[in-house]
């Protein structure tokens, strides 16, 4: 579906042709799924999966080019004595620590990610959000994680949102794109869908929940929403587009969760780490200590696993 | 694909004698014959259990009536409070163990008993022990009937149970119980209950056995109140039994009803509302959404998604937590549901079921669809109590609901539309004694439930409920 030659007008109409989202029947349908009882093989194996579909994260004005280094020898190596462990999807920074990121992670098939798009607010003229972007991307980023304009959404002006995004991904190139909706501002069910399919509909590689900077984060029905708008969205044009869900993930078995929720909603195809990601940063150490508690029976404590 | 490992919940909480006897004046007493109660899920024969003949109710009416004159009818209603308090938290208490015990005898899923039977049995006990002291406010002057007879189905044993032993309990009356044949085992828990609760003897007696022991149940000269939850079929015997006799009678029967889906509606809540209202313990629900009526526009996009969720019904095991769609409770209602869809086929539907493997012991029908059914097609009238939809579509609001409510049943309807004015329009036309909107199949001790023409009369639950067992 190209939006190209829609008007504003057939823009808004289309968004706001698209089915409601029952809130109640939402909420509820992702309170089930919460109940699915994982155990055993199916854990060990949604465990490496979640940690593969890892996106590390930090995103402080305190981070350091140090930081950002051991964050990416965790993500390359997560647990150190244990080589079985996947690697992490991606290392996700700001814009000037892309270069430092690049360079660490070298070729070990960890990507960096960057947000940008004067993130996490959006709130800056858009010829600065399109420099943030192209700094990003020269410097190495392989995804670019940018925010929408959320009071132009709220405000219905769904043109500028649009635009902003189109701009940004021709600022990319060969780097994936994932638009980061900010569903805790958004609020509304009929939002999260509607802004869903306009950031399809815009060329979003991924569509993703949230900052991480604002609560209410990723939220399962939210997430369940945002899976339903991809599964529409290929079934109507053919194109699979991403999800991630960020923010407030912080237990294995929350993570266990969002993978049910895929499993049962979007469907199997997108459970590999090139159609979902979880932004996180401390995920990790409980992925990796449950992990552990399955391989050996016993739970380590926390010092046993690293501190990046 | 992420396949789940099996999760199965342990059996080992829950202890099944080998055989039990009758629950008659606080003592469990052994009776002549018995019958077996097997497990759907692998066809193993629980346990045995005591068949109640017309001597054997008797007794327990006689017991009942003694129970009703000596002490439950003259306690303050207050004090009556207290033991219900005490049945709806030890069931609170045990609700694992009747979880397992009900999906074992019944075939439903663990999680609808975990999640839904056993906590709305709890509810229903304290929420009418809450009204036990306060009857006044009810109704004016309220005095208790006297012995109640009541005779529940398999579909959601104990749930059935606690819808007619509370209310009547917290009213003043004592009961005699029939729990169904194929489904005794929570009732003879349920009894045991009742004991570790200091239950005056003889205020509830359970009777267990079959059609016949219902029937010396229903037609005893000492009860002076019939409810029945079951079939239209015995629902009209029992009016005949009954007429022209002093005993008040409230019937729950069959249903077939429409859940409509407008074109404006949430999809994918519609959808899941569908799921829910059809397949949900397997259909077996007097209540189901068993008619999907859809408006025609949307009709191949919703059928599309129904069809795409359908496919993710995990069906097996009951006792797997992540089983949706359990085992079908008996081989005789197997071979009805068979029976019928193969009519729907016949008739000229178009049937569809998700690829599925089905476990070669016990008795499993696969969810199925039938598209291109016509009001005239007999899938579209009787009602299957099966995992078995039936699929029509309508053209306006005005078809939607001539539609609906052509049917000689009136329990339930289901309106999925975003338009709140339309709700409010179809629910005051619809003749359902229930009608949801955006939802299906949810129920609340407060809320009453109940239906019109052949699905019966009298309500259950709520204020309503009460009225049931008061003069």
């Amino acid at each position: 579906m190209s939006t190209e030659t829609l008007t504003g007008a057939e823009l808004r109409r289309f968004l706001h042709g698209l089915p409601g989202v029952d809130q109640v029947g939402a909420e509820e349908r992702a309170a089930r799924l919460a109940t699915r009882s994982i155990k055993k093989s199916a854990k060990a194996e949604a465990i490496d999966l979640a940690i593969s579909m890892v996106d590390l994260t930090t995103l402080e004005g305190a981070d350091t080019p140090g930081k950002v280094r051991a964050l990416c020898a965790k993500g390359m190596h997560p647990d150190p004595g244990d080589v079985s462990v996947p690697k992490v999807a991606a290392i996700c920074v700001y814009s000037d620590l892309v270069a430092e990121a690049v360079r660490t992670l070298g070729d070990s098939g960890v990507a960096v990610a960057s947000v940008a798009t004067a993130f996490p607010s959006g709130r800056s003229p858009l010829e600065a959000k399109l420099a943030d972007t192209r700094q990003a991307v020269q410097d190495g980023a392989a995804e670019i994680d940018m925010v929408i304009d959320r009071g132009a959404f709220l405000a219905g002006d769904y043109d500028k949102v649009h635009d902003e995004i189109v701009a940004t991904k021709a600022e990319c190139g060969e780097a994936h794109l994932k638009v980061i909706l900010e569903t805790g501002e958004l609020v509304t069910y009929d939002n999260v869908r509607r802004a869903s399919w306009l950031a399809m509909m815009a060329g979003a590689d991924f569509i993703k929940t949230s900052t991480g900077k604002m609560s209410p984060a990723a939220t399962p029905p939210v997430t369940l929403v945002m899976l339903e708008a991809v599964r529409d969205f290929r079934a109507r044009t053919g194109r699979q587009v991403g999800v991630k869900a960020a923010g407030g993930i912080r237990t294995t078995k929350d993570a266990i969760k969002y993978l049910v929720l895929v499993n049962e909603t979007a469907g199997p195809d997108w459970l590999t780490p090139e159609w979902f990601r979880i932004g996180a940063s401390s995920l990790l150490n409980d992925l990796l200590m449950q992990r552990r508690k399955l391989t050996t029976g016993v739970y380590a404590g926390p010092d046993y696993f690293t501190l990046d | 694909m992420f396949e789940y490992a099996p999760a199965p919940e342990s059996r080992e909480i829950v202890d099944i004698k080998p055989s039990y006897g009758l629950f008659i004046d606080g003592e469990f007493v052994d009776a002549d014959r018995s019958f077996k109660t097997v497990d759907p899920a692998s066809e193993e024969v629980l346990a045995e259990i005591a068949e109640a003949d017309a001597a054997d109710v008797d007794r327990a009416v006689t017991a009942a009536r003694k129970a009703y004159d000596g002490v439950w009818s003259q306690m303050p209603g207050s004090e009556r409070a207290k033991y219900i308090f005490r049945i709806a938290r030890i069931i609170q208490e045990r609700s694992r163990e009747l979880a397992v015990l009900e999906s074992i005898d019944n075939g439903k899923p663990i999680r609808e008993s975990r999640d839904v039977d056993i906590p709305l049995v709890a509810a229903h006990f304290f929420y009418y022990a809450g009204w036990a002291d306060k009857l006044e406010y009810a109704v004016r002057d309220p005095r208790p009937l006297g012995v109640a007879g009541q005779v529940i189905p398999w579909n959601f044993p104990l749930l059935m149970l606690a819808w007619k032993i509370a209310p009547a309990l917290a009213c003043g009356n004592t009961v005699v119980l029939k729990p169904a044949e194929t489904t005794p085992l929570t009732a003879l828990a349920f009894a045991e209950i009742c004991r570790q609760a200091d239950l005056p003897p003889g205020v509830v007696n359970i009777v267990t056995g079959a059609g016949e022991t219902g029937r010396a149940l229903v037609e005893h000269e000492g009860i002076d109140k019939v409810a029945f939850t079951g079939s239209t079929d015995v629902g009209r015997q029992i009016a005949r039994a009954v007429a022209g006799t002093d005993k008040r009678l409230t019937l729950e029967l069959g249903g077939k009803a429409a859940n409509v889906i407008f074109d404006d509606a949430p999809l994918d809540q519609a959808v899941e509302g569908i799921v829910n209202g059809i397949f949900f313990n397997q259909g077996h629900v007097c209540c189901a959404g068993s008619r999907l009526l859809v408006q025609e526009s949307i009709a191949e996009e919703l059928l599309d998604r129904l069809k795409t969720r359908m496919a993710t019904l995990r069906v097996g095991d009951p006792l797997d937590k992540n089983t949706d769609v359990g085992a079908i409770n008996s081989a005789e209602q197997l071979e009805k549901i068979r029976m019928l869809s193969e009519v729907g086929e016949e008739e000229g539907a178009t049937r569809w079921s998700p690829p599925c493997e089905l476990p070669d012991r016990g008795f499993w029908f696969v969810p199925t669809i039938f598209t291109d059914v016509a009001q005239s097609h007999r899938i579209a009238r009787e009602e299957i109590f099966g995992p078995v939809l039936s699929v029509l579509t309508f053209r306006t609001p005005q078809e939607a609901v001539e539609k609906a409510n052509n049917t000689p049943y009136g329990l339930s309807a289901g309106v999925w539309t975003e338009k709140g004015s339309r709700i409010l329009w179809m629910a005051q036309r619809l003749r359902a004694g229930v009608v949801w909107a955006n939802t299906f199949n949810k129920f609340d001790p407060a809320s009453p439930f109940g239906g019109y023409k052949e699905s019966g009369f009298g309500r259950e639950g709520g204020r309503h409920g009460l009225e049931a067992y008061l003069r």
